[in-house]
């Protein structure tokens, strides 16, 4: 607020200025606090990441560029494949089970039910739930050797008990099992706005003609639910190739390398092993090339849409 | 006759009418305590001693209630200075973010001026750039000015987002424009209209946006587990971590932690639930 008022102070003085200039002066005041802290700390990093991934530094010698050998080295860094690997398995696995899950929840809340409010607070409480606390918690009930899911497992007479975060080829399914129960609870909220736009009059007519449910949600509702769909599955995606808090939380990548992620590698090349800041933003690149290609697909999408 | 073949058929899709709904509550109550239980089960392993928490089956009232864990922690790990930190954190990038998301956005629903578009496309650039993607040299950046281990530094990070101008702009520009127009022949300056009209106007977003920034901030990882490695400036999520990883086995104390740590997001989110949702649905709906 002190800054606004000592900005309005300001303008009279300038009231000799030609009026499109003080208009555009005005305006840009509004948009400086916000635009000037988006360059520096945004903008800025941002350029600085391209061109870094072109170059090697340790953060304490000179940069030194060398063209595209980061990513030359990226193909042959069995690390970065298993990252990249990994982060796609997780999305193929989060992204559609997410969507079912969600847009499951999302019908039956749209029915007419009682504590439907209760229940929306309920799905939707995970999301905001602090992941350290909630991953915590998690890794305790699917503990291996003590947690009441392998006990109960157990009790119910299963031998071999999944071995959960800790076993090889279970961790990357812990983790996404661990996603989808988070997340559900915001895709049902879009999911139900989206529904709020279909059209009841289509689905009555349908019943008429002696529709079952089914064929009523399949022929009906799911196609006037495509706009919503789509844009979930683009959110769901482009967050799935960021993931990398519910690994860190959980598995902590392993075991061996199972639940590396893309952001993970970064992080672990650029923080914990001696620094390769330029091989770090290397992977960054692809990182984003990979969210890039996403958002085009979006932007093509939406535009198709309408 | 017909009268009541017609009688029985309705009782019958009656009947059937029940049977549905009756398994929609069903899956309904399921889904709920699977999305509950966690919780419970924190919030009861949080008053066991760390023997009991993994006694089969669960003893979900614990017999012999410890709320020492809940006194035991403050002095176990400096929690109080996590959440002085977070606290502090939270309410300032929230403050700055609303603030000057509201001003920017003021400006590109409702004034005319050179570059509008120029600016904007710069915002709209950058939102296919994943944060992760640029945090390296973002850190680098902070790092040559002295910024890192300051809480300065997750300030700046967190305070200018372009999606705050998004959602703001978005607001405003459901505003007539006639409004504006009207203040501005009354004599209202440009600061006058935002601070008088837009700004009460545009609680539903404000309060949108506060609710997204809070639990990003309170809940962020990533920016303060890189740029905060001093134990007196670091946030509740990284601190409850540190605990975790150092006293593995203290599972009572964890739990509690963690209780603790949820509150006051769970606080955030019930009282203000509506604005979170209308928030979510409207960036699907739009999207």
């Amino acid at each position: 607020m002190l800054k606004t008022s000592s900005a309005a102070k300001a303008v009279p003085s300038r009231a000799g200025l030609k009026k499109s200039t003080r208009e555009n002066l005005i305006a840009y005041s509004f948009i400086a606090p916000n635009f000037i802290g988006f360059c520096v700390f945004t903008l800025v990093p941002m350029l600085f990441a391209i061109a870094l991934s072109f170059c090697n530094w340790d953060g304490v010698h000179a940069i030194e560029f060398v063209g595209l050998k980061n990513f030359m080295d990226l193909a042959k860094d069995n690390t970065f494949k298993t990252a990249f690997i990994n982060t796609i398995v997780y999305s193929v696995g989060t992204v559609p089970l997410t969507l079912v899950c969600s847009l499951g929840l999302a019908m039956l809340l749209n029915q007419n039910v009682r504590f439907r409010n209760f229940f929306r607070t309920v799905a939707f409480f995970p999301y905001v739930a602090s992941l350290v606390a909630v991953a915590a918690v998690w890794n305790m009930i699917f503990s291996p050797s003590m947690g009441p899911v392998n006990m109960l497992l157990s009790s119910m007479g299963v031998e071999n008990l999944p071995r959960w975060a800790a076993g090889k080829e279970t961790a990357m399914i812990t983790v996404i099992l661990f996603s989808v129960w988070k997340n559900m609870g915001y895709y049902m909220v879009i999911y139900l706005a989206g529904l709020q736009g279909t059209n009841p009059e289509l689905e009555e007519a349908a019943k008429m003609d002696g529709a079952t449910r089914w064929q009523i949600f399949r022929h009906v509702t799911l196609p006037q639910l495509r706009p919503t769909t789509f844009f979930v599955v683009i959110m769901l995606t482009i967050a799935s190739f960021k993931v990398y808090d519910q690994m860190f939380m959980i598995t902590q990548g392993g075991p061996g390398n199972a639940t590396i992620t893309l952001v993970y590698d970064i992080y672990n090349v650029a923080f914990v092993n001696t620094p390769k800041y330029g091989y770090a933003s290397a992977i960054a690149m692809v990182l984003f090339v990979l969210v890039l290609v996403v958002t085009l697909i979006q932007f093509k999408g939406s535009a198709g849409n309408n | 006759m017909a009268a009541q073949k017609e009688n029985m058929r309705n009782s019958s899709i009656k009947r059937q009418n029940m049977v549905t709904r009756i398994l929609i509550y069903a899956i309904l109550i399921l889904i709920s305590a699977l999305m509950l239980i966690p919780f419970v089960w924190m919030i009861s392993a949080s008053f066991k001693m760390n023997k009991d928490v993994f006694v089969f089956p669960i003893e979900w009232i614990p017999s012999n209630p410890r709320p020492r864990n809940y006194i035991d922690i403050w002095t176990k790990i400096p929690l109080l200075t996590f959440i002085k930190n977070t606290a502090k954190l939270t309410i300032i990038v929230t403050f700055l973010q609303v603030l000057t998301s509201s001003l920017a956005a003021y400006a590109f629903a409702k004034l005319h001026f050179k570059g509008k578009n120029t600016l904007f496309l710069g915002y709209i650039a950058t939102i296919a750039v994943p944060w992760q993607a640029y945090m390296v040299p973002q850190f680098m950046m902070m790092r040559s000015w002295h910024l890192n281990n300051t809480h300065l530094a997750i300030i700046c990070l967190q305070a200018f987002s372009a999606f705050g101008v998004f959602l703001m702009k978005q607001f405003y520009e459901g505003v007539p424009d006639e409004l504006c127009e009207a203040a501005r022949i009354d004599g209202l300056s440009e600061y006058g209209i935002y601070a008088r009209i837009m700004l009460p106007l545009s609680l539903p977003a404000i309060s949108t946006l506060v609710i997204f920034t809070f639990v990003n901030t309170w809940n962020d990882f990533l920016g303060p587990l890189i740029y905060l490695t001093k134990n007196d400036l670091k946030t509740i999520q990284i601190g409850l971590r540190m605990f975790i990883s150092q006293y593995s086995a203290e599972y009572g104390l964890i739990m509690a932690a963690s209780v603790i740590a949820l509150i006051p997001v769970l606080i955030v989110f019930l009282s203000l639930q509506k604005y979170f949702v209308q928030g979510v649905a409207s960036s699907g709906v739009k999207g």
